[in-house]
């Protein structure tokens, strides 16, 4: 057996055993073995997803309709983002192996090339991740509502534009009759916090510093409230469209009541479904990015040494090949991860 | 004296200019199904909605899709397929065993859960 397999490699492969197991070299088995590790963690929590999922017996948010936003356009764009995302990290696992094909022919420059590639892929990703996340935990325009017979529904449509506040009672700040015109996105803000807080009781905003005002609102228009989790009169998956919708919506907004409208999520609320699914999505996807961070780090590291000629000189490029394969592993965990978070 | 302690590379993982030509033809070939695989499922995801009668059908074909993206970034990118037969098994029979265990109790458990809090409900709210 021994002699089998020292026939076919180098003699200085061999281990300090002399013999080299699956004619591979240590450090290129253990790193294959510490992504068998890693490869169950991820498994773990992409399973206990599924747990938390099929043990609910609410109605479970939908990929399409939780992610749907591209930065820089309005609209609805179901899954493109996370795609494009997906696209990223697959293009750079392809340069990643093309440096680790140049590296096979020792053509310092295309390693070079390939790997600055690589790591401008890796950190398009984080990029693309960090604006992903700072969507999810901001929210939507109308955040998900608790209805008068208690139920949850999130809500559709069209938000109408704020215009101004009107300052009618005088705080520490505002003097009455004072009008506060922002443009309409800073005034958005702080309606919804305000809504989110229980500070905004018919029609009337109370401000920062104590101030009250009158709020100067489109009508929302094209309103539809979808159920998903029943109350003393709706029933999950009931669908409420037209004026009676918007009324109900009102009704909300304006109770002066903290937490009857809930935006965005973080680890205590969650506008888009049970609160697992927020501290699955902050955790898998962290977990994730993680990763990202350290293989984008790992890859400057390693193209350092390519920069300085160190495998040049040792004659063989097996630490890119070695990064290569975390890198890889990474892209490989976020295949499953658009699966199973995203489209199923 | 010569140490022979130190774990060198396998210089048989070197290859020419003319093999690197057929390895990046393979790598570009890889790289067309996976963003098309993609591009399908996105299509998909974005044309039918869950909850319809087709959906479970679309569903299994999403896990048959990212199997075989998962394949070949396993088996071509990161070179498992060029390995030797007992690497390869070394590094996926214990995965699986433990990955479909996993997959079993759990979504069994799961689902068992959810079955129970539904019959709960509907006594609550009676």
């Amino acid at each position: 057996m021994a002699g089998h397999v020292s026939n076919q490699i180098d003699s200085k492969t061999l281990w300090g055993g002399k013999v080299s197991p699956f004619s591979t070299s240590y450090g290129k088995l253990m790193m294959w073995f510490f992504l068998v590790s890693d490869a169950l963690t991820f498994t773990g929590l992409l399973l206990g997803y599924g747990f938390a999922r099929h043990s609910y017996t609410g109605s479970w948010p939908i990929g399409e309709e939780t992610f749907h936003s591209m930065p820089f356009l309005e609209g609805h764009y179901p899954l493109m983002y996370v795609a494009l995302m997906t696209f990223i990290l697959i293009v750079s696992s392809v340069t990643m192996v093309l440096a680790v094909e140049a590296g096979h022919r020792m053509d310092r420059k295309g390693v070079i090339k390939w790997m600055i590639a690589t790591i401008i892929g890796g950190f398009f990703f984080l990029g693309s991740q960090a604006w992903e996340w700072s969507h999810f935990i901001h929210g939507s325009d109308f955040g998900k509502v608790e209805l008068s017979d208690g139920s949850l529904a999130v809500v559709k449509g069209e938000f109408g534009d704020i215009e101004s506040f009107k300052v009618i009672e005088a705080g520490h700040h505002h003097k009455v009759g004072e009008v506060i015109k922002h443009d309409p996105d800073e005034l958005k803000h702080e309606y919804q916090h305000a809504v989110a807080q229980g500070k905004v009781k018919d029609g009337i905003i109370t401000l920062h510093d104590g101030s009250k005002a009158k709020i100067n609102k489109k009508p929302n228009t094209n309103l539809k409230l979808i159920v998903k989790e029943y109350g003393s009169k709706y029933n999950v998956g009931d669908v409420i469209e037209g004026k009676k919708a918007v009324e109900m919506y009102e009704e909300a907004a304006n109770s002066g009541q903290a937490n009857r409208i809930v935006y965005g999520a973080n680890m205590k609320q969650n506008e888009y479904g049970p609160q697992q699914y927020a501290q699955f999505f902050f955790f898998i996807t962290g977990f994730h990015g993680f990763h990202v961070l350290s293989g984008v780090i790992i890859n400057i590291i390693v193209l350092l040494g390519v920069l300085g000629g160190i495998y040049h000189k040792r004659g063989h490029y097996e630490m890119v090949e070695k990064t290569g394969l975390y890198w890889h592993f990474v892209d490989l965990v976020w295949v499953f991860v658009f699966t199973f978070f995203y489209l199923i | 004296m010569k140490r022979d302690d130190i774990i060198e590379y396998s210089l048989d993982s070197h290859h020419n200019e003319e093999q690197g030509v057929s390895i990046r033809k393979k790598i570009y070939k890889v790289t067309i199904i996976l963003t098309l695989i993609t591009l399908v499922e996105v299509l998909l995801g974005a044309f039918i909605k869950q909850g319809t009668t087709v959906w479970p059908f679309v569903k299994w074909f999403f896990i048959v899709l990212t199997i075989v993206k998962a394949a070949y970034i396993v088996l071509v990118f990161m070179h498992l397929g060029d390995e030797k037969k007992w690497l390869k098994y070394i590094i996926l029979i214990p995965y699986f065993i433990f990955a479909l265990y996993l997959i079993f109790i759990l979504l069994y458990e799961g689902n068992s859960i959810a079955q129970i809090w539904s019959k709960m409900l509907v006594y609550l709210k009676k």
